[in-house]
């Protein structure tokens, strides 16, 4: 029961981009097509789950070492090795799903929403079931913004804005009205 | 190249969130008061001096092949020093119990290594020319990040709380002209404090900035 409401409370409550301001550039800038931001969503929640695991094991090795303050360092230090690494073997073992999402894989490494989610659980202080979980609704909190976003911005195209907030300032303000209707979820859980 | 162009140039001609969407996050994550805003982004501009000025040390050393991740690894240095001089000057609670400034800025502290200006500036600028050009350009676009935050904080808290720097206006003008004054007042638009706000406002800015660079241009 537990674990269903930190669910809710993750995708729709506490919205990874829409609340908390995480992940934003790649919510600005590939949400062009609906099609490209089901491939970026894909590819976050792999590599968000992913990091997370794998940092929350490094996390306690830190503690043990007692230098807890090397966190930033290790944490994007094995982030980006790890991006690299499910490259590489994503196009020797499975092809298809690497032509997928294989574009994204670079673009995740300095998308702060990885990092954030990683440092947020050691934070929270999770264990490693709720982390899990934790940072796959995180993933499908991103998922769910970007692509309502994408579809509201396709057909922003066919719409006929005033030329001074053509292009980015209109998707802020689309953003605000999405994150406006995202604050309707508050206090839910 | 002209220093002092060097350094204007990161406040309106190439302003990292007005002209090249950079940065978002703390953009819109720290800017609920114009106090964050600015100590986020006086916070970036120290990594971003620093790491502008190692880098361009380092640039003739370092393989090509290996640059960008020894280049996470200089700004995370810095960053972890950052967040470390944050916690133990910058962690006093205010007066009536309000979170410290490293409580508000919190998680985007340690984000700034993956902020994308400060990892832009060392492969754009710092890995190709001189120490000092790249401490002005860090300097001058530092600058220009925490102009750029403060002013959003600045809009945001008065819209959003009715003060500019925790300085509340109704109250402050009413204590000006009557010193025993008991007036409270009440809250602004709260949501301008809240998320909503943020997008809107930010929105709105650039596209201000958007119209005034058009009519320059004409």
């Amino acid at each position: 029961m537990e674990l269903i409401l930190l669910i809710i409370g993750t995708v729709f409550v506490n919205n990874i981009v829409l609340s908390q301001f995480l992940g934003i550039c790649p919510f600005i800038g590939v949400s062009g097509r609906v099609n490209t931001s089901v491939g970026m969503s894909a590819a976050v929640a792999f590599v968000m789950v992913l990091a997370t695991i794998v940092t929350y094991i490094i996390q306690l090795l830190l503690d043990k070492l007692g230098i807890a303050f090397m966190q930033t360092v290790t944490y994007i230090l094995v982030i980006a090795a790890l991006v690299q690494m499910v490259e590489i073997i994503l196009k020797k073992v499975s092809p298809a799903l690497y032509s997928a999402l294989g574009i994204f894989l670079p673009l995740i490494t300095t998308n702060c929403a990885i990092l954030g989610v990683a440092i947020l659980v050691y934070q929270k202080e999770f264990t490693l079931l709720p982390a899990v979980v934790y940072a796959f609704s995180n993933a499908l909190g991103f998922g769910l913004a970007l692509i309502t976003f994408s579809g509201i911005r396709e057909q922003l195209e066919l719409a006929n804005i005033p030329n001074g907030v053509k292009g980015v300032p209109i998707a802020f303000i689309v953003a605000g009205i999405l994150a406006m209707a995202f604050m309707g979820f508050a206090n839910i859980v | 190249m002209n220093q002092w162009n060097n350094f204007l140039k990161g406040f309106i001609k190439e302003n990292p969130v007005f002209v090249f969407v950079l940065g978002m996050c703390p953009t819109l994550g720290t800017t609920g008061s114009a106090i964050n805003g600015l100590g986020m982004g006086l916070a970036t501009t120290f990594v971003l001096v620093l790491s502008n000025v190692f880098i361009s040390l380092l640039a003739k050393y370092i393989p090509d092949k290996v640059r960008i991740p020894s280049y996470i690894v200089i700004i995370a240095s810095f960053v972890t020093i950052v967040d470390l001089l944050m916690k133990a000057y910058t962690n006093t609670p205010g007066p009536n119990g309000e979170p410290s400034l490293y409580d508000n800025l919190g998680l985007f502290i340690p984000l700034i290594v993956v902020n994308c200006i400060v990892l832009g500036r060392a492969e754009a600028f710092a890995s190709k020319n001189s120490v000092t050009s790249s401490l002005v350009d860090g300097l001058g676009i530092g600058l220009g990040f925490a102009f750029a935050l403060t002013l959003l904080g600045a809009i945001r808290e008065i819209l959003g709380s009715m003060s500019v720097f925790g300085w509340k206006i109704a109250e402050g003008f009413a204590q000006l002209f009557n010193p025993a004054t008991e007036y409270k007042q009440g809250d602004g638009m709260i949501a301008f404090v809240l998320a909503p706000g943020a997008f809107l406002a930010l929105g709105y800015l650039i596209a201000f900035m958007n119209i005034i660079k058009k009519r320059y241009a004409k």
